[in-house]
C-alpha cells in the first residue's frame, strides 16, 4: 500500500470571529491548494466535515463548501463524527485514492461555535441521550471531564498542579502559534486562581469553544510525482476505531457503563485502542514518536492521553510532565501547536488542523515551535458516542 | 423514568439478558449489547441500591437548557457510581452532600429527589 501524500494543508486561524463557518472553511481550502500548489478547478473529490449548529449548510458541508469554491463538478461527501469528524473526512479521501478512484482530494472542516457550554440541539427530544442528559442531570461536558480528572486524582495522586502544568506547558507552545486562538503564556498561578466550573476543574484548565477553519490537500503517489514533490509528508494510518464491548469508561454522553457482569474488560481501554489502532496500521509503535497532537479538552484528559497513546505506563504521565519530557525541547513534545488549550474547539475543523501541525511540523516548518528532526507525527482525537480518531502522518 | 420507588427505597430499572447477564443502564428492548449474545430480547431489572463511588464532581455554573437551574442556583453534585454486582458505573445527581463530603471508593444508596421544576429522578445519597 502506497501511503497517499499530504500536498498542501491550510488553516484559517482560530478565534472568536462572529462570520459564517463556511467563510472559514473557503479560507483554510485556499491555502491549503495554494501550499500544494494546485488549482481548485483540479481537485477531483471534497470531503466536508460537517457542523451541526449552523444550520442546513453545516449538515451538507461537502456540497456547501464546493458551492462557495465555485461548482466544479467535482464528487463530494459529507460526513459527521463529533470531534473525530475531520479524522473521519481525510479517511473517506484516503480511501478513495487508495482504490484509484481519484488522485487528488481536498478535506475541509470548519465551525462558528456558540459561546459557553455547549447544549444539546433544540427541541424536545426524550430518546436522545445527549439532550436527557442535560434534562435529567445537568451534565455538561466539563463535568464529564472532571470526572475522569477526579478519577485520576484518586487513582495517581496527580494534583490541581500537574494539571495546571499542563495548561502552562501548551499556552507556552500556542503563543508561538499564529493560528492560535491565546497566544499569551499563563502561570500556574493564573490556572489556579481561575473560577472552578466542575470540580476539580477550572475556567483555565478547560478548553473553549471557537470559530476556525482547516483543510488538507490529498493526493496519490503518481499525483504528486507529476507535480514533482519530493519528500513528501505521508499519511501512514488513519484509525477510526469505535470501541470494544464491555466500554468501561463513562463516555460522553451516556448515563452508565456498559456491564461486566458477562464478558471481561478488552485488553485496551478505549483511548488507547485508537492509538493501537494506529500503530498497527502504520506498522510504527509509542517508540517512534517525534511528537503527539492530543486532544486536550481539558487538562487532565492530556495525561491520561499520553499515557493511552503509549508514551509511558498509566499513572506516569505526570512525571513525563513534571521532568519537561513532553514539552516543546523534550524528548516527545506533546501538542507542539498549544494544543485544545490554545486554540479551543472547532469540533468538525480540529481533527483537520491536528493533521496540519503533523504536516507543518514534519516538513520543517513549524517556525519557533519546531520540533528538531520530526519524523513521526500521531494525532488522537475522540468524538461524542464512541467515534475514535488517529492519525499517523510519516516523512 | 428509569426508576421506580417503593415506600423510602427506590430502584434503577435497567435490562438484563436473560442468555448471558449482560446488565444495560438505562433500559432498553433488544438485542443484547454483547456483540457475541444472540439474544433478541432484554428483561426488565432493578439494579443493586448500593454502590461504590468510581468518580465525582459538580456543576458551579447552571448547566444550559433543557435543565431547569433552580433559582439561586446552588452547584448540582453529580456522582458515577459501580455497581459490583452488575458490573457497570452509573451516573446521576447527588443529594445533600457537595464534592467536599465526596471521595472515590465512597459507598452511596439510590435515592430520589425532585429536579427544580418538580419533575423527579434518581439520585445518589448517603447510605
Amino acid at each position: 500500500m502506497s501511503h497517499p501524500i499530504i500536498l498542501g494543508v491550510g488553516m484559517h486561524p482560530w478565534g472568536k470571529w462572529g462570520r459564517p463557518f463556511v467563510e472559514y472553511g473557503v479560507a483554510a481550502a485556499r491555502a491549503a491548494l495554494r501550499d500544494a500548489g494546485i488549482d481548485w478547478t483540479d481537485v477531483q473529490f471534497l470531503v466536508g466535515a460537517d457542523t451541526i449548529r449552523n444550520g442546513y449548510p453545516g449538515f451538507v458541508a461537502g456540497a456547501t463548501f464546493a458551492q462557495a469554491l465555485g461548482w466544479t463538478g467535482a464528487r463530494i461527501a459529507s460526513c459527521y463524527a463529533a470531534c473525530a469528524s475531520g479524522a473521519q473526512a481525510l479517511d473517506i479521501a484516503r480511501a478513495r485514492i487508495l482504490a484509484g478512484l481519484c488522485d487528488v482530494a481536498l478535506v475541509v472542516g470548519a465551525d462558528a461555535a456558540p459561546k459557553g457550554f455547549f447544549k444539546p440541539v433544540g427541541g424536545d427530544r426524550p430518546d436522545d441521550p445527549d439532550w436527557l442528559r442535560f434534562r435529567l442531570l445537568g451534565a455538561t461536558n466539563p463535568a464529564y471531564f472532571a470526572l475522569y480528572a477526579r478519577r485520576r486524582m484518586a487513582l495517581y495522586g496527580t494534583t490541581p498542579e500537574d494539571f495546571a502544568a499542563v495548561k502552562v506547558k501548551n499556552a507556552r507552545a500556542g503563543a508561538l502559534n499564529p493560528n492560535a486562538r491565546y497566544r499569551k503564556e499563563v502561570t500556574a498561578e493564573e490556572v489556579l486562581a481561575s473560577p472552578m466550573v466542575a470540580d476539580p476543574l477550572r475556567l483555565m484548565d478547560i478548553c473553549a469553544t471557537s470559530d476556525g477553519g482547516a483543510a488538507v490537500v490529498l493526493a496519490s503517489e503518481s499525483y504528486a510525482r507529476r507535480l514533482g514533490v519530493t519528500r513528501p509528508v505521508r499519511v501512514a494510518a488513519v484509525s477510526t476505531v469505535t470501541p470494544t464491548f464491555p466500554n468501561t469508561v463513562l463516555e460522553l454522553p451516556a448515563f452508565a457503563t456498559d456491564s461486566t457482569a458477562a464478558v471481561p474488560p478488552p485488553e485496551r481501554p478505549f483511548r488507547a485502542a485508537v492509538a493501537h489502532a494506529a500503530y498497527e496500521e502504520a506498522g510504527l509503535g509509542p517508540g517512534d514518536l517525534s511528537f503527539a497532537e492530543v486532544y486536550d479538552l481539558s487538562t487532565a484528559l492530556e495525561l491520561d492521553w499520553v499515557e493511552d497513546i503509549g508514551l509511558c505506563a498509566p499513572g506516569e504521565a505526570d512525571r513525563l510532565l513534571r521532568e519537561g519530557r513532553t514539552a516543546l525541547g523534550g524528548r516527545v513534545p506533546v501538542n507542539p501547536s498549544g494544543g485544545l488549550a490554545s486554540f479551543g474547539e472547532a469540533i468538525p475543523a480540529q481533527a483537520i488542523a491536528q493533521v496540519c501541525e503533523l504536516t507543518w511540523q514534519l516538513r520543517g516548518a513549524a517556525g519557533p515551535r519546531q520540533v528538531p528532526g520530526a519524523r513521526v507525527g500521531l494525532a488522537v482525537n475522540q468524538g461524542l458516542f464512541g467515534h475514535g480518531s488517529a492519525v499517523i502522518a510519516v516523512r | 423514568m428509569w426508576f421506580t420507588i417503593e415506600g423510602d427505597r427506590a430502584w434503577l430499572l435497567g435490562a438484563r439478558c436473560p442468555a448471558c447477564g449482560t446488565v444495560c443502564f438505562p433500559p432498553k428492548a433488544g438485542p443484547c449489547p454483547n456483540p457475541r449474545c444472540p439474544a433478541e430480547a432484554l428483561e426488565e431489572t432493578r439494579l443493586s441500591r448500593r454502590g461504590r463511588v468510581w468518580s465525582y464532581t459538580n456543576s458551579c455554573y447552571p448547566p444550559p437548557e433543557p435543565f431547569v437551574a433552580a433559582r439561586p442556583y446552588t452547584p448540582v453534585t453529580l456522582a458515577a457510581v459501580e455497581l459490583e454486582e452488575e458490573g457497570i458505573v452509573v451516573l446521576g445527581q447527588v443529594k445533600d452532600l457537595t464534592v467536599g463530603e465526596l471521595a472515590v471508593g465512597m459507598e452511596l444508596e439510590l435515592t430520589h429527589g425532585a429536579l427544580a421544576d418538580g419533575r423527579p429522578v434518581w439520585m445518589w445519597g448517603k447510605p
